[in-house]
């Protein structure tokens, strides 16, 4: 088994992972970050993004050994409950979320989206953010949450 | 309302009968000493003596208890799920309201099978008018014996006492004892009647507010767990061998060089084969070395999918008047036959909707662990005491061995009252002697789930000049009776469902059941008479209908919108329509925007107005409708499962188109929060309004009538 260095969310992890296996699995099972989630293995419903070097990346479609000396930043990595970041707290206050299953994935989009355009129209954000599906529909609120944020000036 | 024993049936097949069984000792065992009062569902239980005269004999029917603790925490047990409709917080309001205790000082314990009572499932818009009231009516009681309690102990007149806070005052002389000094050391169990009188909506102060929801920090964290994310030690992960088309049989396998792999074990049991190995990635890679042939019968293809379900009728078709999704439902009055005859306005018109997939964004998943002939697993469904009473037969085990637990779940839609996740996971891990999570990939959801029934409608309607409904007749193939009759007032008619003998692809729940169907032929179909009337079609609609709450959503939904106060744009239109189920009633207007060039359609507004009585949580409920409206107009548009001789076509998001931020119309929803009458449900009924709109709102913009769901997987077919 290929042995790997992960930088994720500041820390290096040494990690025995299997040929090919894809980043989001290395996340979730052998170092517990279940936050990033599986939606599709696709590319196609952003569930599992992440940042790699800050930018909002499938992590379903992204072998793991391809991104060992990179930065990996997960939604574990952003903020906590106590220090939610500005994204998390805007998505808390415009209760952008039913089953929340997609939340991780579109805070994580929305980090991204929002370090490359501070100030995105909506159109600019709509743009960024169709890769992401919530099947629950909350799609107004997300858009909402998303220009809270951009207005209180999230990084 | 509807009858109870219906709506199961068209949700599933086969409903067990189960008693649930849980001693005084066994409540106290799960929680420790308090108070403890339990909801009976039916008086027997309390005629039988119940937990409270008996002592340890066993309470049949409880439904729901809530538990005070000596340290004033109060713990609800419930056995409904969560999967983002938000009734862990709008349960936990009502418990606050009529307990008056804090709202963080309360925790649900859901959907769970040795610890919650039996739930027949969380399906049907329930939560709030069944286990919302009862909830709010064990609270109640629960406060009504602390009170006798504070009298005697502060030795005031009950009528000085005020219960708040989790604490009571006596307003004589503002002594005071909190609820759990009352309880100290003391077991005290109380069934009562699931007969409330309760406070009414006008005096909520925690029920009928924005509470945000409960558990918000552990899903913007990345915290909570969904059963896909679960872990147990040794664990290894699960992967099915899915057969070449559906009804396949599995005629050789050859597994020399999977079983090869380091770690990989093979499991194969008749026509299932399975793998599990210690990472997803190598049980892939394993499961694509073995060699299977299958034998698959012909089957039906999309091509002749109508055709089939129109000539096809069940055994049971004759049964005439019956009730339930499995026979034939036929009201009829008057003569529909004779009045439509000699009514000078008329439409026939056939409708079609296909056969879509709920696509929750988490696939079916379970954790399943053996310990000995005991076997616990955690899935998400909608229906635990079902899926445990699968996996009782799937392992010929008693129903005490077997324990599921519902993690709060990533949505299910109708999609999930089942257990194949559970049962499959739970084989893997008997013969791996090791728990074993298995979590189907997107391609395995959108095949080996069941699907929304497709169905055709034929509707013929008439009307006399003067725009009063003359005749109506109705006829449902396949897709299900659920709200299938006129809402409107018409004295000849005949309203008929007619169920399909195997059906070509396997069918199930969805959110709101037939309703959208029956919804999108009903209501298009008044929009077409409404114009060969040449009557505004909200007009029309209100001249022939009666029922005062279903005229005010209409007229609220047509006044928000601005219906009748300007002409649409060029290319555009807009379109109204409406209905009512599960004591909801709903209202929906939509403008959309044809471009003439690319044949595309895009709803360009959207507006619905809402009633279901007092509304338990504004803020939930405005996203549950906001969310059915998005939900809604992927199935108005595009959704739609393509299938040839037993296999899915298009079993990726790539190809099976869901709703997405590029097509979401600006939404508004007007809540009419009436508080007169009981509170109903809205998890479902708010998206039957879109697709009839949209349909409506298409042929005012082009001319073109669009009667198949979807309507422009394509863009607009050509005229």
């Amino acid at each position: 088994m290929p042995q790997l260095t992960l930088e994720v969310n500041g820390t290096p992890h040494h990690v025995s992972v299997a040929d090919e296996e894809m980043l989001l699995y290395v996340l979730r099972d052998r170092l517990n970050l279940t936050g990033t989630k599986y939606g599709c293995g696709e590319g196609q419903c952003g569930a599992c993004t992440v940042l790699i070097d800050g930018r909002p990346t499938r992590s379903c479609q992204m072998r793991a050994q391809s991104v060992a000396g990179h930065k990996i930043t997960t939604i574990e990595g952003i903020g906590t409950e106590e220090r939610l970041h500005p994204v998390q707290q805007a998505f808390v206050a415009e209760e952008a979320y039913q089953c929340s299953y997609c939340t991780p994935g579109m805070i994580m989009s929305a980090v991204g989206l929002l370090a490359s355009n501070p100030k995105p129209s909506d159109e600019e954000i709509i743009r960024g953010m169709n890769g992401n599906v919530c099947r629950c529909g909350t799609y107004p609120r997300i858009l909402a949450a998303i220009r809270r944020a951009a207005e209180g000036g999230a990084r | 309302m509807k009858d109870w024993s219906s709506e199961l049936a068209q949700q599933t097949p086969d409903p067990l009968q189960h008693t649930f069984t849980l001693t005084r000792r066994d409540i106290f065992k799960l929680v420790g000493a308090g108070l403890v009062v339990c909801a009976a569902s039916d008086l027997s239980a309390l005629q039988r003596g119940g937990m409270s005269d008996r002592g340890e004999e066993g309470a049949s029917d409880i439904s729901s208890w809530i538990h005070i603790a000596p340290d004033n925490n109060v713990t609800v047990f419930t056995g409904k799920a969560e999967m983002g409709q938000n009734i862990r917080t709008s349960l936990t309001q009502q418990v606050a309201e009529e307990l008056r205790v804090p709202v963080d000082s309360i925790k649900m314990v859901m959907a769970d099978t040795s610890r919650t009572p039996f739930d027949m499932g969380t399906f049907g818009s329930r939560t709030t008018p069944q286990m919302g009231t009862q909830l709010r009516t064990v609270s109640a009681a629960a406060r009504d014996i602390l009170l006798d309690m504070a009298a005697e102990r502060l030795n005031a007149q009950r009528s000085q006492l005020v219960a708040a806070d989790g604490s009571i005052t006596d307003t004589a002389n503002h002594h005071s004892v909190r609820y759990g000094d009352l309880l100290h050391g003391q077991q005290i169990a109380k069934v009562i009647p699931d007969d409330p009188t309760l406070e009414s909506p006008t005096k909520w102060q925690v029920a009928g507010t924005p509470v945000p929801k409960v558990d918000r920090l552990d899903f913007v964290t990345g915290k909570h767990q969904y059963t896909s994310d679960m872990s147990r030690p040794g664990m290894l992960y699960g992967k099915i061998l899915r057969p070449s088309a559906f009804h396949a049989t599995l005629t050789s396998l050859d597994s020399k060089e999977a079983s090869a792999v380091p770690g990989v074990k093979v499991i194969h049991d008749g026509d299932f084969v399975g793998v599990a190995a210690p990472d997803v990635t190598t049980a892939a890679s394993a499961m694509g070395k073995l060699k299977a042939q299958w034998n698959a019968p012909q089957q039906i293809s999309e091509k002749d999918l109508y055709e089939y379900i129109r000539t096809h009728p069940a055994e049971a078709e004759q049964h005439a008047g019956g009730e339930g999704g499995g026979q034939s439902r036929a009201h009829e009055k008057g003569s529909p036959d004779g009045a439509f005859a000699s009514a000078p306005k008329k439409i026939q018109a056939t409708y079609t909707v296909a056969y879509i997939q709920h696509a929750p964004l988490e696939p079916r998943a379970a954790l399943a662990e053996w310990n000995g002939n005991k076997l616990t697993v955690w899935t998400g469904t909608q229906r635990p005491f079902a899926v445990r009473d699968e996996l009782v037969k799937a392992f010929h085990l008693p129903e005490d061995n077997v324990h599921v637990i519902v993690p709060d779940t990533g949505s299910a839609y109708g999609g999930k009252h089942t257990g194949e996740a559970a049962v499959e996971c739970a084989r893997l891990a008997k013969a791996a002697g090791k728990p074993v999570k298995l979590q189907w990939t997107r391609e395995e959801e959108f095949t080996w789930a069941y699907f929304r029934p497709a169905g055709v409608i034929d509707v013929k309607a008439a009307a006399d000049a003067d725009g009063k409904l003359a005749s109506w007749e109705f006829h449902n193939y396949n897709s299900g009776p659920a709200a299938i009759n006129t809402l409107y007032d018409v004295a000849n008619q005949r309203v008929q469902y007619h169920p399909t003998q195997n059906p070509p692809l396997r069918q199930g729940s969805y959110r709101a059941l037939a309703a959208t169907a029956n919804h999108f032929a009903r209501e298009s179909a008044i929009d077409e008479l409404a114009h060969i009337l040449n009557m505004d079609p909200l007009e029309f609609r209100l001249k022939n209908l009666s029922d005062e709450r279903l005229r005010d959503v209409f007229q609220k939904a047509a006044e928000r919108f601005g219906w009748g106060k300007q002409k649409p744009g060029a290319d555009h239109g807009f379109g109204i329509a409406g209905g009512f189920d599960k004591g909801g009633y709903v209202a929906a207007c939509a403008e959309v925007a044809v471009d003439r060039n690319t044949r595309g359609v895009r709803i360009v507004r959207a507006v619905e107005a809402w009633d279901c009585g007092p509304v338990v949580n504004p803020n939930g409920l405005q996203n549950q409708i906001q969310g059915a409206i998005m939900m809604g107009l992927g199935g108005a548009l595009f959704e739609d499962v393509h299938f040839a001789d037993g296999k899915v076509l298009n079993p990726h998001f790539a190809q099976y188109r869901v709703p997405r931020f590029r097509d979401m119309p600006k939404i508004e929803v007007e809540l009419i929060d009436r508080k007169d009458v009981k509170p109903f449900g809205a998890g479902e009924i708010p998206i039957v309004g879109i697709s009839p709109a949209v349909a409506n709102a298409i042929f005012q913009a082009c001319g073109q009538r669009l009667r198949s769901m979807p309507m422009v997987p394509k863009g607009l077919p050509s005229a």
